[in-house]
């Protein structure tokens, strides 16, 4: 298959907020190939999540509203009743959390929270005792019979995730989204769960949405990277170049800020100010421009091209003001 | 779980022992004694120092309370000078307990099933009309003072719609309550449903609220991923946990059954422990005031135990292992 397994195009998400729906994210063009790993990047706040919940249709319907077109397999998700997406969800994408400890119902043990994965789409299912088990083998766990038994205050952090790895695969979904998988784990045991991951992909050849902050984990596991700053998309790219010819000026920002990336000697970039709340965010703008204190105000008040820019193949970027960005400290 | 159980049994005794000689001291200063109520005032003190003498009543405290331990350990607690002249203690009790009893755990029974029902309603239509009108009447019912609402009740359902008796428990004195069990429920179930509906609304905006916390919590988005409908995550993940916190109470309605027979049982003339204490209260019946404290503590330490063990049963987190 070369058809598009997630093609989402101009997808906005607006929230209800005191009566008045405010913009979260606006105009989100991303695809993912089948067996594509697909990174999303941005600070908190930026949108990522509300991205992956609308693909996931888990917003709730009265509070959002979700316009635009997703399709996956070219099946259009956007206006699926609850129940349509129900018999979806789970089937042909999995997801996965960042904390699985609140993620996992305190009071369920392992298997049985397994099993329902299976059973809440196959009723008639026989062999579900024995697929709850493969899963548990599938991500690792050695121990299958004690810890289907157990709870989840009774595993580690790495086990839990793992456990949530095995619910997110019970069905052998298409697409597996995993919005900040590693983050609530030790240094260590992030390492074994992107390696998990890594590993079920390519088994599986599962397209993969991973939503992370950090650019170490993009450089490891992605193929292509999407930017995003306050709810748009500000450059979009296969990894290698984005890593070598980053440029959007938030993009850079991002790279200069990353602690993995600082060579002895030099200083940890800051960047200044934070993401804006969603009401004063006007997309028309660059809005990671207002960031940028050292910018005359004309520039960081221009009105942006709504299509992005293609740089070459398969890199595209938000607005001009990449093309003669300099950091302060080397202008 | 087993081992809980038994760690929390025996951590019961030493409870049960001060729980017993509080009770002993109490009965020991309220005004009077046994005798105070049934004797002519015009008797000879020789003839009551005697009487007290033959009760034991003139010995230090210490030796009448092993003596009281004792006799209630073999099931003797005593004589009836007033309400039932004549009686043992254990058998008025053994009479009233049966009505009491099948009347608290009507009432008990009838408060989850509806403070449950009620919660899961409004939670689930969080802000919509019914939502609204079930808080409205769970804030009446709480607002109203609780003699009011059993007047009103009693009115309505023995006089407006005749559908139950207004009074009594079906049985006299020589019959026994357990032999006529079905049809005595009849009489039970007035004031049951009354401490019933007044209990609800406490637990019922408790619960809904614990419902609307839990609905946020990240493993119903999870469940929600997994693609279980939202009606059956409510049912198989949400409840229990809201529950949680509430669990422990159900233990404890145990101990609430003799507090909320007092009234209840005034109100609709219903001949049960209730009843019974209000009339050894302002009789002065010192064997039955007694027996029913102790009861009452007893009843207490049960719902403890009870409480406990059904938040082991509910919660993993809780029992050790
Ligand atoms: N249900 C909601 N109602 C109102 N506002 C929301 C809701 N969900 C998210 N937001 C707002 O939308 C914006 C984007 O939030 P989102 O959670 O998607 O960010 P994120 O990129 O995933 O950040 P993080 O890295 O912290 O997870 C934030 O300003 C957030 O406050
Ligand atoms: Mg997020």
């Amino acid at each position: 298959m070369d058809g598009k397994l997630l093609e989402a195009k101009n997808v906005s998400v607006d929230f209800r907020i005191d009566g008045q729906y405010q913009t979260a994210i606006h105009k989100l063009n991303i695809s993912i190939k089948h067996g594509e790993v697909v990174a999303l990047v941005g600070e908190s706040g930026s949108g990522k999540s509300t991205f992956a919940m609308s693909v996931m249709g888990l917003h709730n319907s009265d509070q959002t509203r979700v316009t635009g077109s997703i399709k996956l397999n070219d099946n259009e998700l956007i206006g699926l009743s609850e129940r349509q997406f129900d018999a979806y969800r789970g089937v042909s994408v999995g997801m996965i959390f960042q904390d699985p400890l609140s993620s996992l119902n305190p009071l369920m043990k392992i298997g049985d929270q397994i099993a329902e994965a299976i059973t809440v789409h196959d009723k008639q299912s026989k062999k579900v005792k024995q697929r709850v088990q493969k899963l548990i083998s599938d991500v690792g766990i050695v121990d299958v019979q004690r810890v289907s038994q157990q709870y989840p205050h009774e595993l580690s952090g790495g086990m839990r995730q793992r456990v949530m790895i095995a619910i997110a695969l019970a069905n052998e979904p298409d697409l597996i989204i995993a919005d900040e998988p590693t983050t609530a784990l030790d240094a260590t045991i992030q390492a074994q769960i992107l390696d998990l991951i890594k590993e079920i992909q390519q088994k599986k050849n599962a397209g993969i949405l991973l939503i992370t902050h950090d650019l170490g984990v993009v450089a490891e596991m992605a193929d292509t990277v999407t930017v995003m700053y306050a709810g748009q998309i500000v450059e979009q790219a296969r990894v290698s170049d984005l890593f070598n010819h980053p440029k959007h000026p938030y993009t850079r920002s991002l790279l200069r800020a990353d602690p993995s990336e600082v060579n002895s000697g030099d200083e940890l970039y800051a960047i200044p100010g934070t993401v804006p709340a969603l009401k004063d965010m006007d997309h028309s703008k660059d809005l990671f421009l207002k960031r940028v204190p050292w910018l005359d105000k004309a520039e960081v008040e221009a009105t942006v091209d709504e299509k992005l820019q293609k740089v070459s193949d398969g890199h595209y970027v938000r607005g001009n003001a990449w093309q003669n960005f300099e950091f302060l400290e080397d202008l | 779980m087993w081992r809980t159980i038994l760690r929390r049994v025996l951590i019961m005794i030493p409870q049960l022992i001060l729980v017993s000689i509080l009770i002993f001291m109490l009965a020991q200063l309220m005004p009077g004694d046994p005798f105070y109520g049934s004797l002519n005032p015009n008797s000879d003190p020789a003839t009551i120092a005697r009487m007290r003498h033959a009760a034991g009543l003139d010995l230090p405290w210490y030796q009448q309370y092993v003596k009281w331990v004792g006799n209630v350990i073999h099931g003797d607690l005593g004589t009836s000078y007033v309400v039932n002249k004549g009686w043992t203690v254990t058998r008025i009790i053994g009479q009233r307990i049966w009505p009491t009893l099948s009347m608290g755990i009507i009432a008990a029974v009838l408060t989850y099933v509806l403070s449950i029902s009620q919660a899961l309603l409004a939670a689930r239509n969080e802000n919509k009309i019914i939502d609204r009108i079930l808080i409205v009447w769970n804030t009446m019912t709480s607002a109203v003072p609780s003699f009011v609402f059993y007047f009103v009740m009693m009115v309505l359902f023995v006089y407006i719609i005749p559908i139950f008796p207004s009074s009594g428990t079906g049985i006299d004195d020589t019959q026994s309550f357990t032999t006529n069990f079905f049809s005595n429920l009849r009489y039970a179930f007035l004031p049951a449903l009354t401490i019933a509906v007044f209990s609800t609304n406490s637990i019922f905006q408790y619960l809904r609220s614990n419902l609307l916390d839990q609905q946020a919590q990240d493993y119903v988005r999870t469940a929600r991923a997994k693609g279980v409908q939202i009606k059956d995550v409510f049912r198989k993940h949400i409840l229990r946990n809201a529950f949680l916190p509430i669990a422990s109470g159900i233990g404890y309605s145990i101990t609430g059954i003799l507090g909320g027979a007092i009234f209840a049982e005034t109100v609709f003339g219903y001949p049960g422990l209730g009843a019974l204490f209000v009339q050894a209260l302002s009789g002065r019946d010192y064997t039955v005031i007694t027996a029913l404290m102790l009861l009452q503590g007893v009843l207490a330490l049960l719902g403890g135990l009870l409480s406990d063990i059904i938040s082991a049963w509910v919660d993993p987190r809780v029992r050790v292992k």
